[in-house]
């Protein structure tokens, strides 16, 4: 609805607006004032072989086995899955259920590695990415476990397949528009020239034309490093560019509409229309897949909010939350862990749940940082929400359709279209927990749709039976059919004329089968007669 | 168990409606220096009603009430009402008005959100069909007639029913500005001439124009404060301007200009305060436009060729019933699906 309007900024170059968003306290500063440190290592890893959208990778080391740092443990099972690593060296001491970083506190399958502190590496093997094919680059990526590290832990080999899709514009995502997350800003301001080289790889792999950095303008130092990278590695067509810091400008849909002035709408691949999204700290990993041959081992997490030292640390795949916890040391009332943000983070079933590759923050809560909702109120229609609402949506008529179990409308409504910010919720007044009102209408629509898939097989599964049936029917009836003509012709050729011999041969049979008949019939009565005397 | 997000705007339902009463208040100081404190006995009656009536269909719809009597809606309701109805009006009048828009027209529709029209406005519509005689006591501002009550009196009539010996309604009382002129061009007096008369002031009646400016300052500081979008009161006070700027340019001695309709009447406080009730307008920013550009429409037909004094209460009303449908047919496009690639 809104014209593209150019977004005042030092890059010269025109920016897009997105509608909506909000400004919530950013609360970065608090762990950026010391440098990335390397978290120490854990006397136990646990290692999920589900950290990744898609499949469980196959667990393929054994109970007992002593493994190398790096060495694959799980092997990716199905076309959407990844591999997963031993962390560092050691043995593996189970593989067995265990609770993991997830919303539904439901356990998962992990690998318990007990390190040997050798950290001793299996075979790393770095390879000039030029002299291979993008089909064989991507290949490496997938048996690298490398996956989206902005959160949703997609599988990056899957994001550079093209289905022959032209690729003008790769968008690197470094804006991290959630509060208290600063584990991209650091990684930019201090491992920049790393994170350039991965772009350089991804533009390769996709062949795009130029690349696009993407940062929100609240991180002066990350982006004057990364500028700083790109001129001294004479990156051409390259181009950092600060963005307005607004929630949630660092969505993949709403960073390619700043930078582009695309809108890539829900349900269609950003492929489609040229331009792919990876997020920095993604490119970071796929250098050093390359460049060192080093699989997706550790990542940057930041460890912040109620604690005494928020900070960001490199920490190992699979190292318990408490130990990053214990670096940042709690204070006492804190009362609960949330893994991401507050805007769309969720709180952890326990500190004892493993850290995974999609682990970007993890925030010490405590009723003063982050104090309960007060009373939910009805809505009263102010539409703040739809004020804000990046989708351009009506959150008030999605939450109405919700409430009453009208999905169909909520269908109509778009909810699909829904991002799950939760800027509405942030903006409410009546403070309804709006987002949770449409993951609720989401999954009762996938369970419906489920449900309804299950009942269209067994319908055409009933049909087609139904139909056999009367095939068969039919066709034992055509074969009767025709067994009746077939017999029915045998009579019509024997009502046909005989001759002479022919009729004076049945006359004589007849005659001999009448005799026949006399006989039986006479032997019959005297055997009557026999027994009733 | 809490959700994302765990943080959020500090703003209320409550400090909504506060703000919205508060810019009241400039309006209501003028009408008290204009008009004596008269209105303010009919505020403070409308707002006991209101509360007590929220208090008991609460208990009666088995909800809690202090949340919800805390959320300064009832009060807002009650303090619209006030405005709207004459300040000499009886007691029980407003009593009676103030009850059946919280009863009827708020809870019996499921309370607060929920209300299809505007409780205030369908409270006047039941006074002004059911009482048209009381609901002409409009105080004469200061100066303008003869003989004025003092405070007292004024009570001794709301409560009682009884005027000082020397008195009689007639010269206590007056036509609002929107009335006299109906009733005079019915009489095929000019224009001109009519709008000499005392009652008149700059723009529009004398005194109930200021109380108008007042209650467009209130609305431009709602704006500022971003409590309500431009789009309603842009789209009524504009199509009003434009009604009755054509009108008064084909035949000026028939019709008021629109400086007069933007001040006369209830026309500010309808285009601030009335159309924007968020619960019964529509939620779309193109179907504000419509909506209350028909209110605008259908205000200027009843005040000028209608048989009522004025034109907002029943104009909301009739908005009132469109806003489903307006709503459902001016959804706005979806984020890429707008068709505006570059």
């Amino acid at each position: 609805m809104r014209p593209a309007v150019p977004v005042g900024n030092d890059n010269m170059r025109k920016l897009y607006h997105f509608h909506g968003g909000i400004h919530p306290p950013s609360n970065k500063t608090q762990s950026t004032r010391a440098t990335i440190a390397r978290a120490p290592l854990p006397a136990k890893l646990v290692i999920p072989l589900h950290q990744h959208a898609g499949e469980t990778a196959k667990p393929v080391a054994r109970v007992g086995e002593r493994v190398l740092k790096g060495q694959l443990i799980g092997m990716p099972d199905g076309i959407v899955s990844s591999a997963v690593h031993a962390s560092t060296s050691g043995t593996i001491t189970a593989i067995d259920m265990q609770l993991i970083a997830h919303p539904s506190g439901l356990p998962n399958l992990c690998a318990t590695l007990v390190p040997d502190g050798k950290e001793e590496w299996a075979p790393r093997k770095t390879i000039d990415y030029r002299d291979h094919s993008p089909a064989g680059l991507q290949h490496l990526l997938r048996m690298a476990g490398v996956v989206g590290l902005g959160g949703a832990a997609f599988p990056s080999d899957l994001k550079l397949s093209l289905d022959k899709h032209k690729i003008t514009t790769l968008v690197l995502n470094g804006a991290e528009c959630e509060p208290y997350i600063t584990c991209d800003d650091m990684l930019m301001r201090e491992r920049a020239a790393e994170i350039v080289q991965g772009a350089e790889m991804l533009r390769f792999m996709l062949d795009a034309e130029e690349v696009l950095i993407g940062i929100e303008d609240n991180k002066p130092e990350a982006i004057a490093s990364m500028r700083a990278a790109v001129a001294a590695g004479g990156h051409q067509r390259m181009e950092v560019i600060a963005v307005p810091t607004v929630y949630p400008g660092g969505g993949a849909k709403q960073l390619i509409r700043v930078l582009t002035g695309i809108e890539v709408a829900a349900g269609v691949r950003s492929t489609d229309m040229g331009v792919q999204c990876f997020n920095v700290a993604t490119a970071y990993t796929i250098h050093r897949a390359f460049a060192h041959g080093e699989p997706l081992l550790s990542r940057i997490v930041t460890i912040t909010g109620n604690v005494l030292h928020p900070r960001n640390y490199e920490v190992l795949i699979g190292t318990p939350i408490a130990e990053l916890v214990a670096l940042g040391v709690a204070l006492p009332d804190t009362d609960s862990y949330i893994m991401g943000g507050p805007m769309m983070g969720f709180p952890l079933p326990s500190v004892q749940v493993p850290l995974v590759k999609a682990t970007n923050c993890i925030i010490a809560s405590s009723k003063k940082i982050f104090p309960p909702s007060p009373p939910v109120m009805p809505c009263i229609r102010c539409t703040r929400c739809a004020d804000v609402c990046p989708a351009d949506l009506q959150p008030q008529d999605l939450f109405w359709f919700a409430q009453s179990r009208e999905f169909g409308r909520a269908q109509a409504f778009n909810l699909f279209d829904c991002i799950e910010c939760g800027a509405c919720s942030y903006v409410c007044p009546s403070h309804i927990p709006l987002v949770q009102y449409y993951r609720f209408a989401k999954s009762e629509i996938h369970a419906r749709e489920h449900d309804k898939q299950l009942a269209d097989k067994a319908r055409i599964r009933h049909d087609y039976r139904e139909q056999r049936i009367e095939r068969e029917k039919q066709e034992k009836a055509d074969k009767l059919a025709a067994r009746e003509k077939a017999a029915q012709a045998a009579r019509l050729a024997d009502a046909q004329p005989l001759t002479a011999q022919q009729q004076a041969e049945q006359a004589g049979i007849e005659t001999s089968r009448a005799h026949i008949r006399e006989l039986a019939q006479s032997a019959v009565e005297h055997a009557d007669e026999g027994t009733t005397k | 168990m809490f959700f994302s997000p765990l943080i959020s705007k500090s703003d209320s339902v409550s400090a909504i409606m506060l703000k919205v009463l508060l810019a009241l208040l400039p309006g209501i100081v003028l009408y008290v220096w204009y008009f004596g404190p008269a209105i303010l006995v009919s505020i403070t009656l409308a707002s006991l009603t209101a509360l007590g009536t929220e208090a008991l269909m609460l208990k009666l719809r088995d909800r809690p009430i202090m949340p919800f009597l805390k959320d300064n809606s009832a009060l807002l309701t009650a303090w619209l009402l006030a405005l709207s109805i004459p300040p000499l009006a009886p007691w029980w009048m407003v009593v009676v008005g103030t009850a059946f828009a919280i009863a009827i027209a708020k809870h019996l529709y499921g309370g607060l959100g929920n209300n299809m029209f505007n409780p205030a406005m369908v409270g006047y519509a039941v006074l002004i069909i059911s009482f048209p005689a009381q609901m002409t006591h409009w105080i004469a501002p200061h100066g303008m007639v003869i003989s004025e009550l003092t405070f007292p009196q004024q009570l001794d009539f709301i409560f009682h029913d009884v005027l000082p010996n020397s008195d009689t309604l007639d010269a206590l009382t007056m036509a609002t500005p929107l009335d006299t002129l109906k009733t005079h061009l019915h009489l095929d007096q000019p224009m001109r001439q009519i709008l000499d008369m005392p009652i008149y002031g700059r723009f529009a009646g004398h005194g109930s124009e200021m109380v108008a400016l007042g209650f467009l300052l209130g609305g431009l500081y709602l704006l500022a404060s971003r409590i309500i979008s431009w789009h309603i009161p842009a789209a009524f006070l504009g199509t009003l301007f434009v009604l009755a700027g054509i009108f008064h340019l084909a035949d000026p001695a028939h019709y008021a200009g629109p400086l007069f309709h933007w001040f006369a009447g209830a026309s500010m406080l309808g285009a601030f305060f009335i159309l924007t009730d968020p619960v019964s307008s529509p939620t779309t920013n193109k179907g504000r436009l419509i909506y209350a550009a028909g209110a605008g429409l259908l205000t200027y037909l009843i005040r000028v060729f209608g048989g009522f004094p004025d034109g907002v209460a029943f104009a909301t009303l009739l908005m009132n019933i469109c806003v489903p449908l307006i709503v459902l047919y001016t959804q706005p496009k979806v984020f890429g699906k707008k068709g505006s690639q570059p």
